[in-house]
């Protein structure tokens, strides 16, 4: 029997959100609670769970839709006749929820011969579905195929599309290895040329050895970081393998991507922080725990002044304009460690806020991080970014620029260490920290007075008053 | 006449079956350099489509279309008298077509110096084939890459004698032993209509059963009519949505016991009975079992898109690889198969298979039709263009014919045409070339046709969809 899958009611006030991942295919087999799809609102990604065991029969969203709650997502072929009612109150919201569009064929009249001469133009107005299952059955076909591996045997695309390219241009692609699907043509209806997959192959080559790039055609061509085929590890020893998460698998494109376009250099100092430890540490004494002000909070401040100094640390360049971008305000992002992995939420026009209210809004984010619970419009738009692994421990690290910013501040263990005044040795508390920077667009003298105006700073807190 | 050569003790290629598959694939391996052994048991290349199918029957076609034409031109002025019509000529005239034909391609195969084996071949292991010619002398080709190309044959109704002479298929068909004064066409597919065409116009009365509801399942019905208009004046009749329940072959005919969607049953009796239901893939008695290549529930080789079986070194193409089981397809495959083995990273990726109905009128289509549109749900824009406005169509004394365009309304792009009238098969061409090329309706309607022709009918069709 079909049971029908809808959105629930995730949490008051949101009605809609966005598929980010189908985690089924029509035709497979589900478990109870196993997850069909995650569904992301502008508060959380939730992942919908399968209420009941059966078989997947037909999908009714794709990846990216923006579906209202109640909306049918998906209809499960559940064996015998199991409980039905508890079911559907566990996945189905109280709200009447909204048909999902009906696709019937218009039917095109058939003119019948006494018109003939009469001209007829129709047209049938209906919904592409897409064909998930067909793609699926055709790259698994693909993938258990040897020795074929350098060639897209894929012939069938979603819902059928096919690239509007003509045979040589086709097999120019083939040759070249590009995924002509990937191509965008620039001729009548998008109608790909040679000379579009000739650009194509260009601008990732330009992409990779980051000469000159133009705008990126499709986002981020996946394929960009490419991976040697790796041996038979169980060869030595038993293995398993996991998937990949999704912000694994952006961490690392986003990590390679970085690595392998961007001259990086990084710097090294050290911050006197004993007067401002010692501060922290008496108004921790007297604050409420949402208030507790940290480091990072701290440093947040401190690089927002910087940044309004050091105006270049502030930018992004656009090779292809031959242009540096200034940014007129100033974001910062601060790497939180979670479960899932590391997420990057940006505290907006940091340089405009006070240390106290940093502080508030640095927990509240860092603790949503962790939870998950903050939408993907938080993580983004930052100018420069703070990894303070102060906490975990280390005495210094080289953090990676996070394109397309172009400086990172990296923050170690601060630690008591005795300083000479000139007459003796004095324990002072000192904080090392190191700045990653993008070489192209800062130089080396540049970095070394930024990192030395955060370390004064810090040592004498007057400066931000001074100077900020 | 090639002459049927000695067993190569082992080949870089080896070819079963020489039909367009087969020969097609022999010639282009050579041209890139191959050595080829092809392996048939007949004496020349050529196989279903040259010796029992695509020529034969167009040659009986073209019979046919003389006397029809002899028949109506008493309507423009032109009176002749009954035709007189020597069977055995007609016959000898229609095997000296194919003769001419096979006799060709054996010359051509022996000037491109590939061995020509006269005999059935089987795997004896995934490396290995037991050959056992023509002589009768067996043995062993040792081959680095193969290609499955042995085709398909009619399916008969259980039951009937293989050598029956007045129940036969389509090969015993085009043998035109006799002109039976009654015959009775199962099944409405091309090949009963055609074979049901020339058999009409010799003399025949000739009835049509089809199970489903309309002639030429999965063709668009409008074209169907178009068709079916001018068959029910040259066939005694035709019954849709009817069953054969018992077919007995008596002394003075066959009697033939059926069933129509009213459950009303009948029984009539006929001269002789043509069986066209179908064909099926030769698979049998070629040691498949002796490798890994499987077979999909249909029977088919299953392949991937470079007609790799499962034996990645072993390829299939034309009617054993599927549907549809078409001369023109099983070239196009023959070249990737061809390609593929020599190392080239050829894929068949057709965006158009052009399928031509040879009655009269002809139905020719190609793309995507309306009827899978609606099944599909996908989005067209259609125009039909009748022909009556047509000034050639009118030359020919004829005011039958359709064009029909179909383009997707936002790129305007051509998804799939479809041509019923006089010459449909040879106007197709331009439209498979027009949607290889991804063209646009604009391109249709600024490409220059020449006038008066049938071709201005694709132009108009596409001047209704293009009107800025």
């Amino acid at each position: 029997m079909k049971h029908e899958i809808k959105v629930p009611e995730v949490s008051e006030g949101v009605t809609e959100g966005t598929v980010v991942d189908i985690a089924v295919a029509v035709g497979d087999s589900v478990e109870v609670d196993q997850t069909l799809l995650e569904f992301e609102t502008d508060k959380a990604v939730i992942a919908i769970p399968s209420p009941q065991r059966g078989k997947v029969s037909e999908i009714k969203v794709s990846q990216g839709d923006t579906v209202k709650v109640g909306a049918l997502i998906m209809i499960l072929d559940v064996e015998g006749d199991t409980d039905n009612e508890s079911v559907k109150n566990e996945a189905s919201a109280e709200a009447a929820p909204p048909k999902p569009e009906e696709a019937v064929a218009e039917e095109t009249t058939e003119k019948p011969e006494a018109d003939a001469g009469e001209e007829t133009a129709e047209e049938v107005e209906e919904k592409t579905e897409k064909e998930e299952t067909k793609n699926k059955m055709v790259a698994e076909d693909k993938d258990s195929k040897a020795g074929n591996n350098d060639v897209d045997l894929v012939t069938v695309r979603r819902g059928d599309r096919v690239a509007p390219a003509a045979p040589s241009v086709r097999r120019l692609a083939r040759d070249l290895g590009v995924d002509i699907y990937q191509v965008q043509g620039t001729g009548p209806g998008g109608r790909i040329s040679e000379k579009d997959v000739r650009n194509f192959v260009r601008v990732t080559m330009q992409q990779i050895t980051g000469g000159g790039s133009a705008p990126v055609v499709h986002g981020e061509f996946p394929g960009l970081h490419a991976q040697r085929p790796l041996p038979d590890f169980s060869k030595w020893g038993a293995i398993t393998r996991e998937p990949l998460s999704r912000v694994r698998e952006l961490t690392a494109d986003t990590m390679s991507y970085a690595w392998s376009t961007i001259p990086m250099v990084t710097q090294y100092d050290q911050a006197q922080v004993s007067e401002i430890e010692a501060f922290r540490q008496e108004y921790n004494r007297r604050a409420i725990s949402e208030n507790r002000l940290t480091m990072t909070a701290i440093l947040v401040k401190v690089c927002a002044a910087a940044l309004k100094a050091f105006p270049r640390f502030n930018s992004s360049l656009d090779l292809a304009s031959k242009e540096l971008v200034l940014k007129q305000y100033v974001h910062v992002g601060v790497a939180v460690d979670t479960p899932a992995g590391l997420l990057v939420p940006v505290i907006r026009d940091a340089d405009r806020k006070g240390i106290e209210t940093l502080a508030l809004e640095l927990n509240e984010i860092a603790e949503k991080t962790r939870e998950r619970k903050i939408g993907p419009e938080v993580m983004e738009g930052g100018t420069f970014t703070i990894s303070n692994l102060g906490g975990v421990g280390g005495t210094s690290f080289t953090p990676i620029v996070y394109a397309p910013q172009v400086a990172i501040l990296g923050v170690s263990t601060a630690a008591l260490l005795p300083e000479w005044d000139g007459e003796k040795f004095v324990p002072r508390l000192i904080m090392p920290l190191s700045l990653t920077y993008d070489h192209r667009v800062i130089d080396g003298a540049d970095g070394a007075r930024f990192l030395r105006w955060v370390c004064e700073a810090l040592d004498n807190p007057l400066q931000l008053v001074m100077k900020g | 006449m090639s002459q049927s050569s000695e067993i190569p003790g082992k080949t870089q290629l080896a070819i079963i079956g020489a039909g367009p598959g087969g020969y097609a694939a022999a010639f282009r391996a050579v041209e890139l350099g191959l050595q080829v052994a092809l392996i048939d048991p007949e004496a020349n290349p050529g196989g279903v489509c040259l010796h029992r199918g695509c020529i034969p029957s167009k040659a009986l076609l073209h019979v046919a279309k003389l006397v029809s034409e002899a028949e109506e031109s008493a309507a423009i002025g032109v009176a002749f008298s009954k035709p007189q019509i020597d069977l055995e000529r007609v016959r000898h005239w229609k095997d000296e077509v194919v003769d001419k034909l096979t006799g060709g391609l054996g010359g051509k195969v022996a000037k491109m110096k590939i061995s020509y084996v006269r005999g059935m071949a089987q795997f004896k292991d995934a490396r290995t084939l037991t050959v056992k010619t023509a002589d009768g002398t067996v043995g062993e080709v040792a081959f680095e890459k193969a290609i499955l190309a042995t085709g398909s044959r009619p399916i008969m109704l259980p039951g009937v004698a293989a050598e029956s002479l007045r129940i036969v298929d389509s090969t015993g068909a085009l043998d035109i032993a006799d002109v039976p004064a009654s015959l009775l066409v199962v099944g409405g597919g091309y090949i009963g209509l055609e074979l049901g065409s020339v058999y009409a116009a010799l003399g025949s009365k000739v009835s049509v059963v089809e199970m489903t509801e309309g002639l030429l399942p999965g063709c668009d019905r409008d074209l169907v009519s178009v068709l079916k208009r001018r068959l029910d004046r040259k066939f005694e009749s035709i019954m849709l949505n009817t069953r054969v329940e018992e077919i007995k072959e008596q002394k003075n005919g066959v009697m033939v016991t059926l069933t129509d969607d009213k459950q009303a049953t009948t029984k009539k009796r006929f001269a002789k009975v043509l069986v066209a239901i179908g064909r099926k893939p030769n698979t049998e008695n070629l040691g498949l079992d002796k490798t890994a290549i499987k077979l999909d529930q249909k029977g088919f080789v299953e392949v991937d898109g470079q007609m790799r079986s499962a034996e990645p070194h072993i390829f299939a193409i034309g009617d054993i690889a599927g549907e549809p089981m078409l001369a023109h397809k099983a070239y196009a495959e023959a070249s990737v198969a061809a390609e593929a083995a020599d190392g080239r990273t050829a894929v068949f990726d057709p965006r158009a298979i052009p399928a031509v109905v040879f009655t009269d009128p002809e139905i020719a289509w190609c793309g995507l039709t309306e009827t899978e549109a609606r099944e599909r749900k996908i989005k067209v824009k259609t125009a039909k263009l009748p022909w009556r406005g047509n000034g050639r169509t009118l030359t020919l004394g004829r005011d039958d014919g359709m064009t029909k365009l179909i383009v997707d309304p936002e790129t305007d792009r051509v998804l799939g045409v479809a041509v019923a009238g006089p010459g449909a098969g040879e106007l197709i061409a331009e439209s498979v070339l027009a949607m290889e090329m991804a063209a646009v309706s604009e391109d249709l309607r600024k490409t220059v046709h020449p006038h008066p022709t049938l071709s201005e009918t694709l132009y108009d069709a596409a001047a209704m969809l293009f009107k800025r």
